[in-house]
């Protein structure tokens, strides 16, 4: 379980979150979503640990990420995967070494569990024979599905998806949604998804948490948004209920 | 912060007005407060460095792989830099004597300048060039395409997996790259000394010999471990640092180089003080 309370983070002179308070159950796919600059992918590196925050706390099943040691840090987060917005696959690594990168640095060893087991990760993002390939090699489809296949790798309990569909053509955004919510429903992960696509939030998620201003605007499932009446909610939807 | 009017005001705010005489003493105090926080994160970043040493038999992989590119793939550079510059120091030697000490002094004065101060200097300022720079640029990189980040979410102590590494590599290989363009250096000031200007063999290194002093050696190498440490720990704290994509790496790669050189100068004459 993900608990965030009163969490406050600024850049400068430049307030990005204002007290934010959300508790994530297990098993919930979540999308968050907001205006570019909202502070979406804060929030979530603050999850993760990547920021401290001013005030306030993130407990991930008991553990303070804002205050915890860099130890206990690092076992928290072998229980989550993050899918970067850029992929951030390690250039100067295979496809196979990125996928395992996890696992050696945690101790596995054995070379033909390893191979394995990036085969198995790859063909559930829908790859295969590409270990050997450097990511400059991929397209930008193809470095997500790896990118997906490296954070699957330690079998996460949760998996944050940051702007999973974002610089991708419709096809492939279909393709990758497909993938999270078929993974999210076989391995029974806890989702995070970031992402300005309601077409996405729609198809995956049982959970919308839309950030305004630094605060959370609104919290429920898709249908409720799609039928509020707010006006902030609607100027965001705007554009997806009534496409030119 | 300097407003439209470029008057300075005080304080994210903006709200407190400096009077104008107040100015170099304003800048002053925020230059040295800017120092002293780079310092402080400096320090921070070495301590931390530090505290993952133990993972070294682990990490032996990593550590041979950055002894081989900044040790093994720098040489051909030292070599040609500390060839040349031993062929050089012969002749400003010769200059400097002319009419005034004779030539068998020569090899004494050219081999004690290249072990204490040439070798150890030149090396560590090529490598800065090249390693420090090439550290921060690749680091920096990591960071702006969130690599670093991919890392820590992986629950890999970038620190430890990207920083110990470098550090160790540089440490270890400097002094060797020392030895090396000593030797070089002292073959290039030989030849020249012998083809062109008429000093012997004999001369050369019985005045090598005569007045050497291991001291000099080893103060030498010593100075390099301070070098290749303080290389190698600029570079990382640069490229953990960068911002904004292309133009913030190639800031980071400029700015690695030159503080690197900056400190091989200050840390140099801090050790001459200490060991000779």
């Amino acid at each position: 379980m993900i608990e965030i309370r009163n969490l406050q983070k600024s850049f400068g002179a430049q307030t990005v979150l204002r007290g934010i308070n959300l508790a994530i159950r297990d098993g919930e796919t979540v999308a968050i979503i907001g205006q570019s600059g909202c502070g979406k992918s804060v929030l979530i590196k603050h999850i993760i640990g990547l920021l401290r925050p001013e005030a306030g706390e993130v407990i991930v099943d008991g553990t303070n990420m804002s205050q915890a040691p860099e130890k206990e840090l690092e076992r928290s987060r072998r229980n989550i995967g993050f899918l970067f917005q850029g992929s951030a696959l390690f250039d100067s690594m295979t496809v196979l070494e990125n996928v395992t990168l996890g696992l050696r640095e945690h101790g596995e060893r054995d070379r033909a569990k390893l191979a394995r087991i990036t085969k198995e990760k790859l063909a559930l993002v829908g790859l295969k024979n590409i270990e050997a390939v450097m990511p400059s090699d991929l397209s930008g489809g193809m470095k997500k599905r790896v990118a997906l296949a490296r954070a699957l790798a330690t079998e996460p309990r949760y998996m944050f998806y940051d702007e999973p569909t974002t610089g991708l053509d419709p096809v492939t955004s279909d393709q990758i949604d497909a993938l999270i919510q078929e993974l999210t429903g076989r391995l029974y992960v806890t989702s995070l998804i970031i992402t300005h696509d309601m077409f996405t939030v729609e198809r995956i998620a049982n959970r919308v948490i839309f950030l305004h201003e630094g605060q959370v605007h609104f919290d429920g499932t898709p249908s409720e948004l799609a039928a509020s009446k707010d006006a902030t909610n609607c100027q965001f939807l705007e554009r997806y209920r009534h496409p030119v | 912060m300097e407003n439209e009017a470029g008057a300075i005001t005080q304080g994210t705010s903006g709200s407190t007005r400096i009077p104008p005489l107040v100015y170099p003493a304003a800048k002053l105090g925020r230059a040295t407060r800017r120092f002293l926080a780079e310092f402080g994160a400096f320090s921070t970043l070495a301590g931390r460095t530090l505290s993952y040493i133990g993972s070294v038999v682990r990490d032996r992989q990593l550590i041979l792989e950055q002894m081989e590119h900044i040790g093994t793939n720098s040489l051909p550079l030292v070599l040609i830099i500390g060839l040349f510059t031993g062929m050089v120091s012969a002749w400003q030697a010769a200059y400097q004597f002319k009419g005034l000490i004779p030539y068998s002094f020569l090899g004494a004065a050219v081999s004690r300048a290249i072990f204490i101060e040439l070798g150890p200097v030149l090396t560590a300022i090529v490598i800065a060039g090249r390693v420090g720079a090439s550290i921060a640029a690749e680091l920096g990189t990591m960071k702006v395409t969130e690599q670093i980040d991919a890392l820590e979410s992986m629950a890999i102590s970038p620190v430890r997996y990207l920083a110990v590494p470098r550090l160790l590599g540089a440490t270890i290989m400097m002094p060797v790259l020392v030895v090396f363009a000593n030797l070089i250096a002292l073959a290039g000031a030989y030849l020249v000394s012998n083809f062109f200007l008429g000093i012997s063999t004999k001369m050369f290194f019985d005045s090598v010999q005569r007045f050497f002093h291991l001291k000099d050696v080893l103060g030498g190498l010593f100075k390099a471990l301070f070098f290749g440490s303080f290389t190698a720990l600029i570079g990382v704290k640069v490229g953990f640092d960068a911002t904004g994509g292309a133009e913030g790496v190639g800031n980071a790669t400029i700015r690695a180089f030159v503080l690197s050189a900056t400190m091989v100068l200050i840390l140099d004459y801090t050790l001459w003080m200490v060991l000779f």
